[in-house]
């Protein structure tokens, strides 16, 4: 009897690991051909990686002081990050989404024999290689061109805080990507993009805002972000993981309405 | 083999859809069969591709039921058994077509070889190109080469031959009938009646969200009209309506274009009354005319 238990796993087994081996291989061959089609859009490809890098130059080198403190030079590395970071996740998902929903590309998957999840999943995976790309040229550029000295450590700590910060601007991508039609959705994500950076902060300090604007920090994802980029407090996390939460449950409503 | 001919590879029963007011499928009931094309006609707005939609799996009935190779539509084992091409999908530009094919192959259990369906699909030459670089037709022949790369069971094809020349649409047409043979069941929406005369074992023709007519080509053409004459003659148009089996004629200057039940009688009698009758022709009416008069009458 234990003999034909044995016999009966291992005939399951085999099937379950090959289903899953299948799975990972659609979810490979997918998420190589999403970064195939990120990569070879212009749109996409230069506000995530040359943006943050020519903004760092410009704002955190050139404008900056000719000898800065240590502090702050370590400050407008984590704000361009920060930035980079926000742009890969708005664009990566909000962007291809909306196209994909406008063109009918989505219909299309949802006929095909796509596992359900793998079409966001690989998205997501290519928003976070996008975020990764972008941090270390970023901080590859710190070190050498502006002289940042940090520990192992907080280099890597960067390197992570960029790819899994990316999650709640994927969320917020795909909210967009859900709702928005596919000529709409580049100019509503720059229009979040760009005042949500300048109000958190990443621009100028934010003392240097209007009071009642700098106070309103605390409403955007990217404040806190980067609250965790300079100083990592917990609290920021669980709101960005409560923001990126409530943005995924609305575009799942969203995309599940018939059109 | 009865038994697996009886069973439909996918069937639609007393399916109702709406679209707010709008009722897209009234109570429709269809089937299609295992090694046959069914072609699927009607006008525009008839409910067609709201069909296609339903067997996909894309959007619920809200009465009826439907079953696809014996399974609820729409679930991944069905889709791994089927291909699809539909009127309007987009693929990414910048993805070049092995590309397309190899992320598509990929998805299926035991796909085609890639050259193989290259080949059938006339795209074996475009490969590294992107798609977005492709004409109209390349791109059409291209969501044909991905909707059979997966050996589909069942294939869906919605439109498959618009913006295709001559040439590639007889080769599209060879594929479909080889993979017919294959025994696979085909689903077939055209505006093309000669596509549907070509390659349909079975044809229904939807007005409204309803079956109004259903069988074979042959039996949906014979409906009514059977005959049309034509020939030169002066005779008058009102003398030839009284004659029994003409159910209409028409002047077209010297042409006089009769339509028939029956042939040979009216003819017997156009050559007794009209010495001096010419260029004399009789032809079966096709299914062009059988469908215009279908969707006439149900409308």
């Amino acid at each position: 009897m234990n003999s034909s238990i044995a016999a009966s796993r291992a005939t399951r087994e085999p099937a379950a690991v090959a289903a899953a081996v299948r799975g990972v291989r659609i979810f490979l061959l997918e998420a190589h051909t999403e970064f195939l089609r990120l990569v070879r859009a212009p749109s996409f490809s230069v506000p995530t990686i040359a943006f943050p890098l020519l903004f760092y130059v410009m704002f955190g080198v050139l404008l900056g002081p000719a000898h800065p403190l240590p502090e702050s030079a370590r400050s407008a590395l984590a704000s361009f990050l920060v930035l980079g970071t926000i742009a890969a996740g708005l664009f990566a998902l909000g962007v291809t989404l909306a196209t994909d929903r406008g063109r009918g590309l989505l219909e299309l998957k949802r006929a095909l024999p796509m596992p359900r999840g793998t079409y966001l999943a690989a998205k997501m995976a290519m928003a976070m290689v996008f975020a990764a790309v972008m941090s270390l040229l970023l901080m590859v550029f710190a070190a050498v061109a502006a002289g940042v000295v940090l520990t192992l450590m907080r280099w890597s700590l960067m390197l992570m805080l960029a790819v899994l910060g990316v999650i709640p601007f994927c969320a917020i991508g795909l909210l967009v990507g859900s709702v928005c039609k596919d000529t709409a959705a580049p100019a509503v994500l720059n229009l979040i993009y760009l005042p949500m950076s300048f109000l958190s902060g990443l621009w100028v300090p934010l003392p240097l805002l209007p009071r009642p604007l700098a106070q309103l920090a605390p409403l955007w994802p990217s404040w806190h972000l980067a609250q965790i980029a300079q100083s990592g407090i917990a609290v920021h996390v669980l709101v960005l993981a409560g923001m990126a939460a409530g943005c995924f449950m609305a575009a799942r409503r969203a995309l599940a309405r018939p059109r | 083999m009865p038994s697996t001919d009886e069973i439909p590879a996918a069937s639609l029963t007393g399916v109702l859809k709406r679209f707010g007011e709008q009722v897209a499928l009234d109570h429709l009931t269809l089937g299609i069969r295992a090694g046959e094309v069914t072609a699927l006609l009607g006008p525009n707005g008839a409910g067609k591709s709201t069909t296609i939609s339903l067997l996909l799996g894309l959007i619920p009935p809200e009465a009826g039921e439907v079953r696809v190779l014996g399974e609820r539509a729409g679930e991944r084992a069905v889709r791994r058994r089927t291909g699809v091409m539909l009127q309007r999908a987009a693929l990414p530009d910048t993805l070049r077509v092995g590309e397309l094919l190899r992320l598509v192959r990929g998805y299926y259990p035991s796909p085609r070889p890639l050259v193989e369906v290259a080949e059938l699909a006339g795209i074996a030459a475009q490969l590294r190109t992107p798609y977005g670089a492709l004409s109209g037709g390349q791109q059409r022949r291209v969501q044909f080469a991905l909707a059979i790369c997966g050996n589909p069971q069942l294939l869906f094809l919605d439109e498959p031959t618009t913006g295709l020349d001559v040439e590639a649409r007889e080769s599209l047409w060879a594929v479909v009938r080889e993979l017919t043979a294959r025994g696979c069941a085909i689903l077939l929406t055209t505006h093309h009646l000669e596509e549907a005369e070509a390659l349909a074992q079975r044809v229904a023709v939807i007005v409204r969200g309803r079956v109004v007519s259903e069988g074979t080509v042959d039996e949906i053409r014979s409906t009514g009209v059977r005959r049309r004459i034509r020939c030169v003659s002066e005779l008058g148009l009102e003398e030839v309506r009284t004659w029994p089996g003409v159910t209409g004629v028409t002047r077209d200057a010297r042409w006089l274009d009769i339509e028939s039940s029956a042939a040979e009688p009216v003819v017997l009698r156009l050559l007794a009354a009209d010495p001096a009758l010419s260029e004399l022709e009789v032809r079966r009416t096709g299914l062009a005319e059988a469908f215009v008069r279908l969707t006439r009458e149900a409308a």
